[in-house]
């Protein structure tokens, strides 16, 4: 992979507008991997989530956006407890989840998901699914 | 018959696991003048000491065998306790059974343990036996400190010592002291300006009545020993006469001719009659008799009707001047690499790939640019700026293998500082490490990234170049595992800090140690940092090797309690461990002259009564003998003998092996 940095990218509009939508600021993380290494579902991420940090202070938005990372995301906050400079990649990829939904794709509705599925699955799963899925 | 006792320490287990110290005390009392064997479990501890003092009372012993650790480590610990006991402390030896014999030895029976340490102590006491009473040598002290190096540790230590009490002369080889750090803007981690908290220890040094400062002035020659050497020092003609010159500038505003100035290198020009700072100590010009006109050809001379005291003085030569002094502390700095090193980044080749230090002055308010960042192609404001780290440092094959230690702190202040001064700029900084151990240090690099927005890049930069009017920075970051590119307006190398290139020289002088990097040698780099092998000589700062001001300042403060406790009395005492000649055989070969390395063999004349010269001796001066033997080797006549290790000891203990 190549990069080409300018000042635009890393400090772009988006960028900003993911530090406000989950209150961190990124360029606090210093790649220490605590994240990645307590991780639960870390193995199953396209892209780990320190690299989701490093990502976004390298303004690499798009990348991001193609990969499962935010999807795979459960929300357990353990990189949060774990985090010595106090960054949630949790929150920052709830932003990245916001960005998607408020654009209207890969917009889950409740009237598509099949009757039986409703009945069977968990409780927790589904309050899961749709807090993450639903916009 | 002489009364000899045997301790044997069983270090706790260091000794004990290898070597069964209770028979070899029982063994060694069977032998002839062995009135007293013991074992214990830290004959170092007080306890121990105690009873070594007991013992040596009540058994009226003459001699005293420790076989223990290292003579290094506890060799002056027994001799104490024996003087204390009344025995003069050269009757005491140690048998080194832990690193020659304990450590070495992982026999678990003890077998081979055992039987070295009975051989190590057999030959001890019969070495013993042939030992005689020495006296401690007393030397004069000269309380008179010398300090090469007018940078900020060679300050630091002159103002202490000379709030001592004793006279000190500070050597320069410039034409003002101040050093490396007088260039430099702001300093880390606190930002004050490194001028505001420089020039008055500057100026306190000039006004100091106990320090002389010899500027643009070095170091010929050495002569002598700790508490009396004998110095010749080179002033270079300055062509102003220093006694009269008021520092009113009117000389180097008329002076006509320029060459690039040394103190900003290169950014600027400097007139050839000049100071290198407007607050230069001493506030003196000299003449860079390279490029004066009149000197070279006898034209112009414009500076000489300009001054209203008439202090212009082409005619001045050098002068050698030779002074006395007690202690020499060398602070002589340090270097940065040279650009010629970084063809891969451009140096030398893009105009706008410039140093750490150039850097400095450029954003520094006394700078070529009063303070601006300013690019020296075109000086238009550069809004993306990048700064490589370890450029020589780290890197063994191109460069020097040890890490730099400053660049990591200066490059973070950079990148504030450009910050600071170009709003809408970005700075990039590529990294192998982040080393900033230190007090209140990783705060300060964090506050650069987080605060001041510099982007940090794990990575080497590979390439530098120049494409349509801009520098491409090519390297890595390894976090994200990309390659980089930067299309940037300038390139900051953070070169790596090098010896002097006169070091070699300047050991060569004083008679001092280097490493492969050409940083001189510490006596023991943790616990006697300061101090070199040959006695009376200090160091202090950046010649020891990489550091930043407050241990630079640290450093010069200890040697000057190590100088100040040199001078407390008037005469200073040594080990009689020096050469002696037999006046009897002695035949003046001079071959021991030529061999020894501390030239303390002196040539002496023996004469007759009526004053004739009747013969020649070599004689040893105790002052500088170091005892290492050398010249004992070299005698061809057998005529030197070496106190405390005659060959008539060694010889007993070889005889007994």
């Amino acid at each position: 992979m190549k990069i080409k940095l300018n000042k635009n990218d890393i400090d772009s509009a988006l960028i900003q507008q993911i530090e406000r939508m989950s209150g961190e600021t990124i360029k606090r993380c210093y790649q220490c991997g605590n994240c990645s290494g307590g991780c639960p579902v870390s193995y199953a991420m396209d892209i780990p989530p320190t690299q989701v940090m490093r990502y976004l202070q390298l303004g690499m938005v798009e990348e991001l956006m193609e990969a499962n990372s935010m999807w795979v995301c459960v929300g357990c906050l353990q990189c949060f407890s774990r985090c010595p400079q106090s960054v949630s990649v949790a929150n920052t990829l709830e932003g990245l989840r916001q960005l998607v939904l408020r654009k209207g794709v890969d917009h889950d509705r409740i009237e598509d998901i099949p009757l039986p599925m409703l009945k069977s699955a968990p409780q927790q799963a589904i309050v899961c699914g749709f807090r993450k899925f639903v916009s | 018959m002489p009364r000899i006792g045997v301790f044997v320490c069983q270090c706790g287990n260091n000794i004990e696991s290898t070597v069964d110290t209770q028979k070899v005390a029982d063994e060694t009392k069977k032998l002839p003048g062995v009135v007293h064997t013991e074992s214990y479990k830290f004959m170092c501890s007080s306890p121990g000491q105690e009873s070594f003092k007991k013992a040596i009372k009540e058994n009226k012993l003459d001699g005293i065998v420790v076989s223990a650790c290292s003579p290094h480590m506890h060799e002056k610990t027994f001799r104490r306790a024996a003087e204390a006991a009344g025995l003069n402390p050269f009757q005491c030896e140690i048998a080194n059974i832990r690193e020659q014999c304990s450590w070495v030895h992982h026999d678990p029976t003890k077998k081979v343990g055992t039987a070295k340490t009975m051989d190590l102590t057999r030959m001890t006491i019969q070495r013993l036996k042939k030992n005689r009473d020495l006296t401690k040598i007393t030397i004069p002290v000269t309380k008179r400190a010398l300090v090469i190096g007018g940078g900020i540790a060679g300050i630091q230590a002159a103002l202490d010592i000379a709030d001592g009490g004793h006279e000190v002369v500070i050597v320069e080889k410039e034409p003002s002291i101040g050093g490396n750090m007088a260039r430099l803007s702001e300093t880390f981690p606190t930002m004050d300006c490194s001028q505001c908290i420089l020039t008055p220890k500057m100026v306190e040094a000039e006004l100091h009545d106990k320090i002389s400062l010899y500027t643009y002035s070095e170091v010929e020659k050495v002569d002598g020993y700790i508490g009396n050497f004998s110095v010749t020092i080179k002033k270079k003609a300055k062509f102003v006469d220093e006694s009269t010159c008021t520092g009113c500038g009117e000389c180097w505003e008329k002076c006509p001719f320029k060459a690039d100035s040394e103190f900003e290198l290169g950014l600027s020009k400097r007139k050839v009659i000049y100071t290198p700072f407007p607050q230069a100590v001493p506030n003196i010009p000299v003449i860079d008799k390279t490029r004066c006109p009149k000197i070279l050809k006898d034209k112009c001379g414009l500076c000489a009707k300009v001054c209203g005291p008439q202090s212009i003085d082409f005619t001045q030569e050098d002068q050698l001047v030779t002074e006395e002094f007690g202690a020499i502390v060398v602070a002589t700095g340090y270097d940065l690499m040279p650009k010629s090193k970084f063809g891969e980044y451009g140096y030398g080749k893009i105009t706008d790939v410039i140093s750490g230090m150039q850097f400095e002055r450029l954003a520094s308010a006394s700078g070529p640019t009063g303070g601006a960042i300013k690019r020296p192609s075109d000086g238009t404001e550069p809004k993306n700026i990048v700064f490589i780290q370890c450029a020589g440092s780290r890197d063994e094959k191109r460069g020097v293998s040890y890490c730099s230690k400053i660049c990591c702190m200066y490059t973070a202040k950079h990148t504030m500082l450009y910050r600071h001064k170009v709003h809408d700029g970005q700075a990039y900084v590529f990294y192998m490490d982040i080393r900033s151990g230190g007090k209140r240090y990783e705060e300060f690099v964090r506050g650069a990234i987080e605060h001041d927005g510099a982007m940090y890049l794990r990575g080497r930069v590979s390439r530098v170049y120049e494409k349509d009017g801009k520098i491409i920075v090519q390297g890595a970051d390894t976090l994200s595992g990309s390659q980089v590119e930067i299309e940037a307006d300038m390139v900051v190398l953070a070169t790596a800090l090098v010896s002097r290139d006169s070091a070699t020289t300047v050991a060569q002088t004083l008679g001092i140690g280097y490493d492969k990097d050409k940083f001189y040698n510490e006596y023991h780099p943790k616990l006697k940092p300061v101090e070199t092998v040959t006695a009376g000589v200090f160091l202090a700062g950046t010649c020891v090797g990489p550091m930043d001001i407050p241990e630079s300042v640290s450093q010069g403060s200890a040697v000057a309690s190590k100088t100040l406790a040199l001078f407390s009395s008037d005469k200073m005492a040594r080990e009689p461990i020096t050469a002696d000649v037999n006046t009897q055989t002695c035949n003046a070969c001079w071959d021991c002259l030529n061999a020894c390395p501390y030239v303390a063999i002196d040539k002496t004349e023996v004469k007759d009564r009526k004053g004739n010269v009747v013969k020649m001796l070599a004689t040893v001066n105790a002052g500088l003998c170091q005892g290492c033997g050398v010249c004992v080797c070299a005698c061809r006549s057998k005529a030197i003998d070496l106190n405390g290790y005659t060959d008539e000891q060694v010889y007993a203990a070889i005889a007994t092996f």
